[in-house]
């Protein structure tokens, strides 16, 4: 156990929380937006596991990490399409129409990666981006300012996230839409559009998220996520549905695995009990939805189709 | 700011009163099985109020839903000033100059004041909201019009009133040159309802057109300068304030002329049925919506709880009928101590009760007449043996009850969420009835119900209670009360607050006492 609190295991263990949290971080600010507009989409981590598809792919035959993560988004984009088709244009149940996309998410990009790559390659790394005079900062300097471009701009989407939902007309649109979508049609606000346009972005994150996990761990592998995106949607219960509150979540989330796996290398936690260890975060989750986020009341249309009554 | 191509409100009404706002002619709706609207004609100039009067169901709402883009007409027009407008969406009626203040607040709780003001408005910052002048223009508009508010409150901590005050400074601030009010005073206390006039009429003086939707006779009459009665989805006549007289309006209403109700005699009442002692319930918001309240109900009284909703009625109801647990205090039936039993034990005690929500809690609007007639007693002998239902016994009891209490359905077999609201309430007041109750809990005993089926119901609970039955009615329709209770209890912040004989009080006195004013006895 000693050798965990050395300052160059810790300073890894943090470095790699961060990079962990990432992926979170990009599914639940775009999972936010998506239900405080009153949508709720559980097809996340079908939508990730297929844009981390589409980034491996794409920088397998392009090399190109750039237009890798693109395609990762715009895998995101398409089945964004599709989910807010089903969940506010066709009305669908909205728990029901996302683990459709899932199990889609799931099967396809397994075929796909089957059919199109068979045996496992590597592809270029994301090469960390060291940010000049911060990064010298002792302890923090290497944690925070060491990391890859994805892990910064996922960070830099928390404050411009709130500041879109608090700040804007846009986002005071999209608060009414989750809370009282009658009162916005009745005021001329678009209900439609406004949540086409949430969960679009939302699942254009999903897409980001799946493109920041798979270029994290370098290789697809069946079932990447392993219900990262399921997480996801959790988290932002967990955060109360606030930006902040999501990062925090993220982070936590990223550093109890990163912590798992530094144990799990260090031995200090045993290979029979490994599995078990792995189940960690998930317990850490339920048990702070049930103590905490109980106390926040979810936007009040959340998961209703909006129809004009008659 | 002012919205090209919509009728200007500004001028000297004088020369604006010429003109007519708005025209709507031969308005035609159909909604599956019903006809709404019956080539209704229906126009409203600058500087007035025409009122909408008619029963619930006549296809008021409709019209004005159709004029504010909700619905689109199946047949007829609406023009404004000399041009044929479509009204597509609330968003081209706005654009319009159009305002409607619906019966059931369009205001998002979460928001503040400002926010839903802002709330589909082009910001003057951009992307960005600019609450700060939102809040800055607010203000100067509530001075004006004397409709106060703060602007940074949220919407959820603000009275029934002030809600409504918010929904009227939001149209104000969008410079509406046509302004609909769907049953604006059903909410308010008679105190709130003349403030609210007063707004109404400076709004037309200024050269406004508004119209005001109800179906209070007393009202209408006071505040319209022309009134157009609807009845069935035909508009049945246009009257101007002059022409008009209460019983004039009301035969156009119902089609027939009524008896004015008649204060009954009142009858002796005999021993305690009902005692309710320090009773405290707690409210859905975790605070305490009763609070320490005493209340009796005698044997062939009538007992009436009057007050704003709101002010813990329905918990009060909720808690003798043991549907909410109360968290001090006793609740005694027949002698019998039922607190906090559950409503098995309440009903085994004597009691019946007619909920509020009558399509929520006092039906299940799917299954048929017969199903909900035997929703209570399902499990009895006649209707049950060994567990099987015994439909022949069963049919000949429904049909009886139907008969006896003028149920007007097509079938037994019809499913109830097809009659309308007077005949399920009768449904309801039949499966109650039958059990031959020693107290009768009715909650809004005639909302959403059309005046002929008001009468046979109020006559029914008189009956009912010269039979020695114990009554507690809970309504927010005053001259309800005042008609048919032996006594009226006003509620106000969970407690009683003053009680009155409706005989000799004064309605104004009560309508104090709902504000929550007493004057000292």
């Amino acid at each position: 156990m000693s050798e965990f609190f050395s300052q160059t295991v810790l300073t890894a263990t943090f470095t790699a929380a961060l990079g962990l949290a990432a992926p979170f971080l990009f599914a639940t600010l775009g999972e936010t937006m998506g239900q405080r507009s009153g949508v709720i989409n559980l097809g996340v981590d079908g939508i990730m596991l297929l844009s981390a598809f589409a980034t491996y792919y794409a920088a397998l035959q392009t090399g190109d990490l750039l237009v890798a993560v693109l395609a990762g988004m715009g895998v995101g984009l398409l089945l964004g399409v599709v989910t807010a088709l089903a969940s506010v244009t066709l009305k669908a149940e909205q728990g029901i129409s996302g683990i459709g996309i899932y199990l889609f998410g799931l099967g396809f990009s397994d075929l796909l990666f089957i059919k199109l790559v068979g045996t496992p390659r590597p592809i270029p790394q994301l090469n960390t981006l060291a940010i000049p005079v911060v990064d010298r900062i002792p302890v923090l300097g290497p944690i925070l300012f060491q990391q890859t471009v994805l892990v910064y701009v996922a960070f830099l989407l928390v404050p411009v996230v709130t500041v879109v939902l608090n700040r804007t007309t846009y986002g005071l649109n999209v608060r009414a839409a989750g809370e009282n979508p009658a009162a916005a049609d009745s005021v001329g606000i678009s209900v439609a559009r406004i949540r086409w346009s949430t969960v679009l972005f939302g699942c254009t994150m999903a897409g980001l998220a799946g493109a920041a996990l798979l270029l994290y761990d370098g290789i697809f592998v069946q079932d990447i996520t392993q219900s990262q995106g399921f997480i996801a949607v959790a988290l932002v219960y967990f955060g109360a549905w606030r930006p902040f509150g999501v990062m925090a979540g993220s982070l936590l989330y990223g550093l109890t695995i990163a912590v798992v796996l530094q144990w799990k290398s260090l031995g200090i936690i045993p290979v029979s009990a490994s599995d078990l260890a792995a189940a960690a975060p998930a317990v850490l989750t339920i048990m702070v939805l049930v103590i905490i986020a109980r106390r926040f009341r979810q936007p009040a249309a959340l998961g209703k189709p909006f129809e004009r009554a008659a | 700011m002012t919205v090209s191509g919509a009728p200007t409100a500004a001028g000297p009404p004088e020369r604006a009163r010429e003109s007519v706002l708005v025209a709507m002619s031969g308005i035609t709706k159909r909604f599956p099985g019903v006809l709404a609207n019956d080539r209704v004609d229906f126009d409203v100039k600058p500087g007035e109020v025409h009122t909408l009067f008619g029963e619930n169901g006549a296809g008021k709402t409709t019209l004005m839903r159709i004029l504010y883009g909700f619905y689109q007409p199946d047949e007829g027009e609406i023009r404004l000033g000399d041009e044929r407008v479509v009204i597509a969406s609330p968003a081209g009626a706005i654009r319009l100059g159009i305002g409607m203040i619906h019966q059931h607040f369009m205001l998002v709780n979460t928001l503040t004041v400002a926010e839903n003001v802002a709330l589909g408005l082009k910001s003057s910052r951009g992307p960005l909201t600019d609450l700060a002048r939102v809040s800055k223009r607010l203000s100067e508009l509530a001075e004006r019009y004397g409709l106060r508010v703060n602007p940074k409150a949220h919407v959820w901590q603000l009275s029934v009133g002030e809600r409504q005050r918010v929904e009227i400074l939001r149209a104000l601030y969008r410079d509406v040159a046509l302004l609909i009010l769907d049953e604006p005073t059903a909410v308010l206390t008679p105190g709130e309802v003349d403030t609210l006039f007063a707004v109404l009429r400076q709004l037309a003086e200024a050269g406004r057109g508004l119209v005001f939707i109800s179906h209070k006779v007393k009202e209408v009459l006071d505040l319209s300068d022309r009134m157009t009665v609807l009845r069935a989805g035909r508009r049945v006549g246009t009257l101007d304030r002059s022409d008009a007289t209460r019983e004039a309006l009301i035969e156009m209403m119902v089609g027939r002329t009524l008896v004015t109700e008649v204060q009954p005699p009142k009858a002796e009442s005999g021993a305690v049925v009902l005692g309710v002692r320090a009773l405290v319930v707690r409210g859905d918001r975790g605070d305490d919506a009763v609070r320490d309240l005493d209340l009796e109900v005698r044997e062939g009284e009538v007992v009436g709880i009057a007050g704003v909703s709101g002010n813990g009625q329905r918990e009060l109801a909720e808690a003798i009928a043991g549907l909410r647990k109360p968290s001090g205090g006793t609740v005694r039936l027949a002698g019998s101590d039922i607190s906090g039993a559950g409503p098995a034990v309440a009903r085994s005690a004597g009691l019946a009760y007619v909920p509020e929500e009558r399509l929520r809690d006092g039906v299940v609007p799917d299954f048929s007449v017969m199903e909900n007639l035997l929703l209570v007693d399902s499990h009895k002998a006649p209707y049950s043996r060994l567990g099987f239902l015994q439909n022949s016994v069963i049919r000949r009891h429904c049909a009886r009850l139907v008969e006896e209490f003028d149920v007007r359905t097509p079938s037994l077999d019809t499913p109830v969420r097809t009659l309308s609201g007077g005949n399920i309430q009768k449904l309801i007041m039949a499966r109650e009835l039958v059990r031959r109750p020693k107290f009768l809990l009715v909650a809004q005993p005639t909302r959403g119900v059309d005046i002929g089926a008001a009468q046979y119901i109020h006559n029914r609970l008189i009956s009912q209670r010269d039979a020695g039955t114990a009554i507690l009615i809970v309504s927010e329709d005053l001259d309800e009360l005042m008609a048919i209770s032996d006594r009226v209890l006003v509620m106000y912040e969970g407690r009683i607050i003053g009680s009155a004989d409706p005989r000799t009080a004064a309605r104004e006195e009560l309508g104090l006492m709902m504000a929550g004013i007493t004057t000292p006895a």
